[in-house]
């Protein structure tokens, strides 16, 4: 086990998690302002990596698949959330659960139909297919790119929450609504716009993951449900711990299955760490999360009102 | 005759129609009808069990498949190491879900609402990644069972005893949960939905009955499971798929939550339109999904409260049970 693979392992869990927060970031503001529960968020961030999928198909050109899957991610989520979602904003979450739930169902099939049930591949842009020298080690350069992107994206996410007046009207909307409404601001249209912006950001995770995961129905439900996890370990509503606890299980999970099981070896039976192994791993984060909540219920970054 | 509700007249005709399905099925000589139905009495059977948190609790659960899994698995380990003894399989299967649900339960119940439906979902999809990872028992592919639970006096073996033996634990559990939500017990989970605090400042110990009613709720999945493995003669980590724990959720809303009957009425509804649908085109799927969100969007008290009417909605009467 040599400094290089725990570095790269490192910083392949750096690149889960900044994956993890995009989907997360738009979650978690949709939750804290709208009280509302997005289950179907995953299948944004399927569509988006299907329509990058299928600009990149027709024109080889990866900056063409960004400009368009984007944007028509964000389109789609706004006339999702127009037609059906907004109807359940003042619902229980038991309802919004069930709705979003009934959205999965119909993506998933909708892209069956369209693309049907196999895998359809995109390329990492020929520019970023190589390897970058991170002090000697050489790391992919497209999962490089993936990290630098997000990091962006969060400090970006930093600046429009916390120094514009959209973000001032953003958070005042996420504990004060009715006060927000009451000053003149139309709290619908500033819903439509957390949610756009919550789509655009799971249909650029969805670009980016489109080269280095298969594109299938049903892509978006087991990252949806890490996502869960990052946003009931960071606490709920919280842009910073949306960012944190994606780095933390992005971090954990890869970490886990890339070494647990060749230490567990070191203290157990070969055919019993074999068999344990990838269990242990893969239920790691949920043992995380279950630690979390038992210690601090809100999670490690809750929202800090006042 | 007073006791004759609306209610008790839906309950009583979907009892009978469920109790004449073998006859029926003989009668036309298509067999394939017992299967299809001991598949719904079965999911009528978890969906209820779901029930007891979901509808009286406010507990909403994502993840109670899970349970099901459990009790499947129970079966096809014992099964897969030669123990085919039903009375076994019950015992290791209820003692199994005893302690998932106990523990996962005390995790999950420290928090409430919204965060509740995501942990639940997160430790069901552990679980399943248990499952997948136990490679001796089959991981991704599941476990075929050789053969049914033997309980000595019976055995499941043939459909006709199966699809009777799962609609007498249907009944079963109707009737005690029945009893249930009415007793003591339940009118304290019942105040916990309504208000956790004022029953805490009563001097009620919430955590402990809502723990109680979140391992009763379980168990019933749990023996749902183990009808699901002697159905199938297979247990597999799909049982435990987070969809699946979204269609008990379904079923229970399309029913009616928070009424006895209504689950189970919820779970024949669904079961047999997606049978139906399926017959139709394959991609069903792209109309149960809209119909789906145009159910919760439409209709807030279920086919059940539908059927019923307004007596769903009256005041209880005042000779029920303190």
């Amino acid at each position: 086990m040599s400094v290089g693979l725990v570095l790269t392992q490192a910083l392949n869990g750096l690149q889960l998690g900044i994956l993890l927060f995009l989907l997360a970031a738009g979650l978690t503001l949709v939750f804290g302002i709208m009280n509302f529960v997005n289950l179907a968020h995953g299948s944004l961030y399927m569509m988006g990596a299907y329509f990058a999928a299928a600009v990149f198909d027709r024109t080889g050109s990866f900056l063409l698949a960004g400009a368009v899957a984007i944007p028509a991610t964000m389109v789609l989520g706004v006339v999702v959330e127009r037609i059906a979602l907004i109807h359940l904003y003042s619902r229980d979450h038991l309802d919004q659960v069930l709705a979003t739930f009934g959205l999965i169902l119909f993506f998933n099939e909708l892209v069956r139909i369209i693309w049907g049930p196999a895998s359809v591949y995109m390329n990492a842009p020929a520019a970023l297919s190589g390897t970058v020298n991170l002090f000697g080690l050489p790391y992919p350069s497209y999962r490089f790119a993936i990290i630098a992107t997000g990091l962006a994206v969060g400090a970006g996410l930093y600046v429009l929450i916390h120094r514009t007046r959209i973000g001032m009207l953003i958070r005042a909307g996420a504990t004060h609504p009715e006060i927000v409404a009451a000053l003149g601001v139309n709290v619908r249209r500033l819903n439509t716009l957390v949610f756009g912006l919550g789509a655009a950001l799971a249909g650029l995770a969805g670009l980016m993951a489109g080269p280095i995961v298969s594109v299938q129905p049903g892509m978006g439900e087991p990252i949806l449900i890490l996502t869960l996890v990052v946003i009931v370990t960071g606490g709920i509503g919280s842009i910073r711990g949306a960012f944190y606890g994606a780095l933390i299980v992005g971090v954990v999970d890869t970490i886990g299955r890339a070494f647990l099981p060749t230490l567990l070896r070191e203290f157990l039976e070969r055919s019993l760490a074999q068999a344990a192994g990838p269990a242990i791993a893969s239920v790691l984060i949920y043992v995380l999360m279950a630690v979390v909540l038992a210690i601090r219920p809100q999670g490690l970054f809750p929202v800090r009102h006042g | 005759m007073r006791n004759v509700t609306p209610s008790r007249i839906v309950a009583a005709v979907l009892l009978v129609g469920l109790g004449l399905v073998p006859v029926i099925a003989a009668a036309i000589g298509e067999p394939y009808y017992i299967t299809l139905f001991t598949r719904i009495v079965i999911f009528a059977i978890a969906a209820t069990g779901l029930n007891l948190i979901l509808g009286y609790g406010a507990m909403v659960s994502f993840g109670h498949s899970m349970y099901v899994g459990i009790g499947a698995y129970a079966v096809g380990i014992l099964s897969f190491h030669g123990i085919g003894n039903g009375w076994a399989q019950l015992a290791v299967a209820i003692a199994a879900g005893i302690v998932f649900a106990v523990v996962i339960g005390l995790v999950c119940l420290r928090t409430g609402g919204v965060a509740f439906i995501m942990i639940t979902l997160a430790f069901a999809q552990m679980v399943y990644f248990l499952a997948v990872g136990l490679k001796e028992y089959g991981g991704d592919d599941g476990l075929a069972i050789g053969a049914r639970s033997d309980f000595g006096v019976f055995s499941l073996a043939s459909n006709t005893t199966l699809y009777y033996v799962a609609f007498a634990v249907l009944v079963l559990v109707l009737v005690v949960f029945e009893r249930l939500v009415h007793s003591r017990f339940g009118m304290v989970l019942r105040g916990c939905r309504s208000n956790e605090r004022r029953m805490a400042a009563l001097g009620f110990p919430t955590l402990r009955y809502r723990l109680v009613a979140y391992v009763i709720s379980a168990l019933v999945c749990v023996i749902a499971g183990m009808l699901l493995a002697n159905l199938a003669r297979f247990a597999a980590p799909s049982y435990m798929a987070w969809q699946a724990s979204g269609d008990l959720i379904v079923m229970i809303v399309l029913g009616g939550m928070g009424t006895i009957v209504g689950p189970a009425a919820g779970a024949v509804a669904l079961l047999v339109l997606e049978e139906i649908l399926a017959g139709i085109t394959t991609h069903w799927m792209i109309v149960l999904g809209p119909a789906i969100v145009l159910i919760v969007l439409t209709a807030k008290k279920g086919l059940y409260g539908y059927l019923v009417g307004r007596e769903a909605t009256r005041p209880p009467p005042a000779d029920e049970r303190p």
